[in-house]
């Protein structure tokens, strides 16, 4: 077949070159731009090749951030997965209970970051706050300003109230999919009711995993708002995980280099860890 | 060995989904449901394996009350319209897996697997999981799995629906023979009159909810005990006229059809059932009647011709062999097959077959 030439045809992808060129591509290269260079103001730059990549990558207040962003995102990960799957799993499938629980699980979903931030840390404030009050008052010392256990309890017991609900929306969608013809099968066969999870619903269940997965380890890796406002960052460092640590750097001690080298390796890193992910988890897909 | 339905009746809130249902199925052998959507061949089966319980009446198996009983405590198992095989096992590990459960050593499930896998075709791909399958191997896997349980029913809900034209075929050819040499009772439900013909043992004609007729797959087809029941077993649908009977003369109602009759049957009005491929538009049997026709709609399937044509107010089908090629509109001659006609008394009733 010949192809017809229309170069007019240029002008329906213009648009998009544009605006992707201004969300995404431009702000990218604006800071690849500042992680290559020193400057002090007044559009003056003086070139200093990798020395900020470098700088950061051996720098133990990136380590310390890394470390404590991995252990959010393992711990959170950790918990919410099986929480969100046993959640769905007691979901009821017919009657008034499914729209009940459907909104009653998205409420969290729909409230503002900052607001669920703020919202906790009333909620958690040791001497007026429901939650803290009541801790103290059972006689535990509980402090989430103060205390860096606390403070991280408190910041996971918020992510994971904010957030299981997705995990638990997904999982619920992918038992709903699964045909009854499927339950009545296994029970024929006297299968048990974990022999049932295991090699029916778990299986039946994988894609939405993975993209429950997928997107809970890229939220929490990126997470910013939430202990923003709820700590701060603190007590001290405790709380400050890799994008808080950033910001600091950035517009704290205006730092612009190295931010920006940071940032860089920041995104290479989320890159990097759902690009194998995602692989790893589709690689028994690939093969039949 | 027989399963015996004892007045099984099944509601839901206020819907009756089974009318009181009495049936008794004999070991060794096939059993077919037959009938429409929603006729209740889905709720009997799963009442008949344990999976639900009836409303009110009980359920006997081998002189013994198994009412109520659990499906795990009852040796049956159960394939289904859409491919249920376990996802992340491979096609040994399906067919095994209710033995894996009830604990048979493992010398001995190979050697069950391996004959079922042989007499199913499956011996090639047993290192292979369902979906890398046809549709055709995985309903195969799901039969084999009921099969290697040597259970005492096995109770198949459409298996063959969801399959394309070949396969159902060859797989319909190939299930009686499966099930021949085995000590058990076979269920076989299916919406089409041919899967019943095919497989042929015994045959119940349902409809919503109710069991019409029960009794060997060809009694039921020639003889059906009323309407309806003919009408469930008839495909493409049965012709329905009413005729008056004087003397040895039958007559249409709503033209001026006629032809002589040897059927000892009292003068009066019947309704006629007539199948589809008795009305040809060559002649046959001993006593061909003429009918004239406007033709409605011609279609070809396969070797088959269908005509569907009007007679005054009659509205028909007639199914002939060979392609019978007629123009919409056209006016055409038919001959009818007395032989094979089926008289109904004004309740319904089967009076005379031919």
């Amino acid at each position: 077949m010949n192809k017809t030439i229309n170069q007019k045809a240029w002008y329906f992808v213009i648009p998009v070159f544009v605006l992707v060129a201004f969300n995404a591509a431009i702000p990218l290269m604006t800071v690849v731009n500042y992680s290559f260079q020193e400057t002090f103001g007044n559009n003056v730059f003086a070139w200093e090749g990798t020395r900020w990549f470098k700088q950061i990558l051996l720098s133990e207040r990136f380590h310390a951030a890394l470390g404590r962003q991995i252990a959010f995102t393992f711990i959170i990960l950790l918990i919410q997965i099986p929480l969100g799957i046993a959640i769905a799993l007691t979901m009821p499938k017919k009657g008034l209970g499914v729209p009940v629980c459907l909104i009653l699980m998205s409420m969290p979903l729909l409230i503002p970051w900052n607001v669920v931030g703020a919202m906790w840390n009333i909620f958690a404030l040791p001497d007026i706050g429901f939650l803290g009050h009541t801790l103290n008052s059972m006689g535990f010392d509980y402090n989430f300003t103060q205390q860096p256990g606390d403070a991280w309890f408190t910041t996971i017991l918020m992510d994971v109230w904010h957030w299981t609900s997705l995990v638990v929306l997904l999982s619920y969608a992918g038992l709903n999919s699964i045909q009854p013809a499927y339950y009545q099968a296994a029970e024929i066969d006297g299968a048990s009711r974990w022999a049932t999870f295991r090699y029916i619903e778990l299986p039946k269940m994988k894609k939405v995993l993975t993209l429950a997965i997928l997107l809970r380890f890229m939220d929490s890796f990126m997470i910013y708002t939430e202990p923003f406002v709820l700590t701060g960052g603190g007590p001290g460092n405790t709380t400050a995980f890799l994008s808080i640590d950033l910001v600091k750097m950035a517009l704290g001690q205006f730092d612009l280099g190295p931010a920006a080298a940071m940032s860089l390796i920041y995104f290479f890193i989320v890159l990097l860890v759902c690009w194998v992910f995602y692989n790893l988890m589709m690689k028994n897909e690939a093969k039949s | 060995m027989s399963l015996e339905l004892k007045n099984i009746e099944k509601k839901i809130g206020i819907d009756t989904h089974i009318y009181p249902t009495s049936l008794k199925l004999k070991k060794n052998t096939i059993n077919v449901l037959l009938g429409s959507t929603l006729a209740g061949k889905t709720t009997l089966m799963q009442i008949m394996a344990g999976l639900d319980k009836p409303t009110s009446g009980e359920i006997w198996f081998d002189g013994e009350n198994v009412t109520g009983m659990k499906v795990q405590k009852r040796n049956c198992s159960m394939v289904y319209q859409q491919f249920i095989n376990y996802p992340n096992y491979t096609v040994y590990e399906n067919i095994a897996s209710p033995l894996t459960i009830t604990g048979v050593k493992s010398d001995e499930i190979k050697q069950r697997v391996g004959k079922v896998a042989e007499l199913l075709k499956l011996s090639a791909m047993l290192n292979k999981k369902p979906d890398e399958l046809s549709g055709g191997q995985q309903q195969r896997t799901a039969l084999a799995r009921a099969l290697v349980k040597d259970s005492d029913l096995i109770l198949l809900d459409e298996p063959l629906a969801n399959l394309d034209f070949k396969l159902r075929e060859e797989l319909r050819e190939e299930l009686p023979k499966l099930f021949e040499d085995r000590d058990c009772i076979v269920v076989y439900a299916t919406t089409e009159p041919s899967d019943a013909l095919m497989i042929g043992g015994n045959t119940a004609t349902l409809l919503e909810g109710k069991v019409i007729q029960y009794g060997k797959t060809l009694e039921v087809y020639n003889k059906p005990e009323n309407l309806i029941s003919a009408k469930v077993f008839s495909d493409p649908p049965m012709n329905i006229a009413e005729i008056k009977k004087s003397g040895d003369i039958c007559k249409f109602l709503d033209n001026n059809v006629q032809w002589k009759s040897l059927a000892k049957i009292k003068d009066g009005t019947y309704k006629i059932g007539i199948r589809p491929h008795n009305i040809t538009t060559y002649k046959e049997g001993n006593n061909p009647v003429e009918i004239n026709g406007k033709v409605q709609i011609s279609e070809l399937s396969g070797s088959e011709s269908l005509i569907h044509f009007t007679n005054g107010n009659l509205n028909w089908v007639s199914l002939s062999n060979g392609t019978q090629q007629k123009n919409v509109g056209a006016d055409t001659k038919l001959y009818m097959n007395t032989d094979e006609f089926l008289y109904f008394d004004q309740n319904n009733r089967l009076v005379k077959n031919g």
